[in-house]
């Protein structure tokens, strides 16, 4: 009993390390493929428009709201403190710092990769990928480049797209309901955020964009036993690839933002 | 000429592949029958190397394509077609598009000469004006005309059937066998195909090998495999429950 517990634990590590290993080799290839020519430009831009379309709307949503809730909360606690002018700031740098890039790379995750894991996953048990392969077309430059560089082109840009709504949402709740004043409000976040706040909440998205990419690839790729398969490849993908983001999310901010 | 020697592989301790012995002649139909679970699409993975074996070599004009390496294998797959058990057609792309894709991927062809060769190809199996239908608005018959079209569409000098004809009516199956046989007389071409339909086989075959736990337990054309006296053959080929064969 115990001994199975044991060595449960063991096998599941050693799956975690294999599938680490295997994924990295996978992202290297993409990578590779990715700078030599022939360029696949078109199946980039489609899987760039892919991404956009698919994410564009929930990181609209999930940016304003988010940018909403932080001012009511931010000024419920500087309040406190007398420092309702300070607002703005809070909004703007947990945006543009933290939650931009963060919840951009989770609705992504749960939009287009979950749906580039279960297209890739349905191409692997219905034997395309195959067919890609006895055409002499490398899959992994075939599928899993284009995907790969597109993804972390589009999470900057979805990233911005979160930031700008999120502080216009924090700035409408704070002048509609607040009543802060509107100069203020924008003068102190001009003041109290720098190009490089907004910077490296981009760089970490560059960094989201590619473990969406290779996790939703990786698990499609890999996906077996028939549409079953395909729906526990494409749930895989979407929990993996939230778990990493979180996880490097922290590893990133103690780099850029800790000393 | 593909000369199979000795060929070996396990899954996970299970022997799928036992020392199989297998030649293909330039120019012929061969095909090789067994029962569902028995290996065979395993055996022709091997021999298109999506899979490598344990032991054995593949002997392709006399060299073994089992040790290439992946750029070697380019060249090579440039002279197989396959057509998969479900046609494995490409559903993001038109009918066209999927035909034509090995030309636009490795031909520097002008847009018009790829779709002269796509309209040509699909007319030689049958098919017309359905260059712009999408792959899920075709019959599974329909499906498998485009994917021997596909294979076929960069001529190449060996094409591999895994299973033809599975899961299409008696009067399609044997539109497929004409196909089959239509498209290897024009080029000559060496055909493989892997099958459990016996109709299919007696049709097309210039050589017949059974598959049976493993190896290779006849082969023969389909007039000496008709007289084969080995009880798992006639079992096989007769369609019975009753014998050697064990139904699980
Ligand atoms: N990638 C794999 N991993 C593990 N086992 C496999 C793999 N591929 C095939 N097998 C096993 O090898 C055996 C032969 O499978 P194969 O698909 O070649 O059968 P088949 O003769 O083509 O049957 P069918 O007529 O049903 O298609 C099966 O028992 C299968 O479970
Ligand atoms: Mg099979």
């Amino acid at each position: 009993m115990k001994s199975e517990f044991f060595e449960n634990i063991g096998k599941s590590a050693m799956e975690f390390i294999n599938t680490t290993g295997r994924m990295s080799i996978m992202l290297g290839h993409a990578a590779l493929y990715a700078v030599t020519p022939p360029f696949k430009l078109r199946n980039t831009f489609k899987q760039m428009e892919y991404v956009g379309v698919k994410s564009l709307f929930v990181v609209i949503l999930t940016g304003a709201f988010t940018g909403a809730v932080l001012a009511m909360q931010g000024y419920d606690a500087l309040k406190r403190a007398g420092l309702e002018s300070m607002v703005g700031p809070t909004v703007a740098l947990s945006m543009a710092r933290e939650l931009g890039p963060v919840l951009t790379g989770l609705m992504v995750a749960g939009r287009a990769g979950s749906a580039m894991a279960t297209e890739i996953g349905t191409m692997r048990v219905t034997e395309q990928i195959d067919a890609l392969y006895t055409m002499a077309v490398n899959p992994v430059k075939y599928l899993v480049s284009p995907r790969l560089v597109a993804s972390i082109l589009m999470l900057p840009l979805l990233t911005i797209v979160s930031d700008f709504v999120g502080v216009l949402g924090g700035y409408l709740v704070s002048i509609k309901l607040l009543a802060i004043n509107p100069g203020v409000y924008i003068g102190r976040t001009i003041d109290f955020v720098d190009a490089d706040d907004i910077f490296y909440g981009l760089i970490k998205s560059l960094v989201f964009g590619c473990i969406i990419a290779i996790n939703a690839c990786y698990q499609g790729f890999y996906a077996q036993g028939g549409a079953e398969g395909v729906g526990r490849c494409a749930t895989k993908a979407v929990v993996l690839s939230c778990v990493l983001i979180l996880i490097s999310d922290y590893i990133l901010t103690s780099i850029m933002f800790g000393s | 000429m593909i000369e199979i020697k000795d060929l070996n592989k396990s899954f996970n301790h299970k022997k799928v592949l036992d020392g199989l012995n297998l030649t293909a002649e330039t120019g012929k139909i061969t095909v090789i029958i067994g029962r569902s679970g028995e290996g065979k699409s395993v055996l022709i993975k091997h021999i298109i190397g999506l899979l490598k074996p344990d032991s054995g070599q593949i002997l392709l004009d006399g060299k073994d394509i089992t040790k290439l390496t992946e750029d070697e294998w380019t060249f090579v797959l440039k002279r197989f077609g396959m057509l998969f058990q479900g046609a494995a057609l490409f559903d993001s792309m038109t009918v066209a598009e999927n035909v034509g894709f090995a030309l636009t991927e490795h031909m520097n062809l002008p847009a018009s000469k790829v779709r002269s060769v796509v309209t040509e190809k699909l007319r030689r199996v049958g098919l017309v004006d359905t260059e712009e239908m999408m792959p899920s608005e075709l019959s599974g018959g329909m499906k498998k005309r485009v994917g021997l079209a596909r294979a076929i569409v960069m001529d190449p000098e060996i094409v591999i059937f895994d299973e033809p004809t599975t899961g299409l009516d008696p009067v399609m199956s044997d539109s497929i066998a004409d196909l089959m046989i239509e498209t290897q007389r024009a080029q000559q071409t060496t055909y493989i195909a892997i099958t459990h339909d016996i109709t299919l086989t007696y049709k097309v075959a210039d050589y017949v090998a059974m598959l049976h736990e493993g190896r290779i337990i006849a082969y023969d054309t389909v007039d000496g495999i008709k007289k084969n006296d080995n009880p798992i053959v006639r079992q096989f080929l007769e369609g019975r429950a009753q014998g050697p064969l064990k139904v699980y």
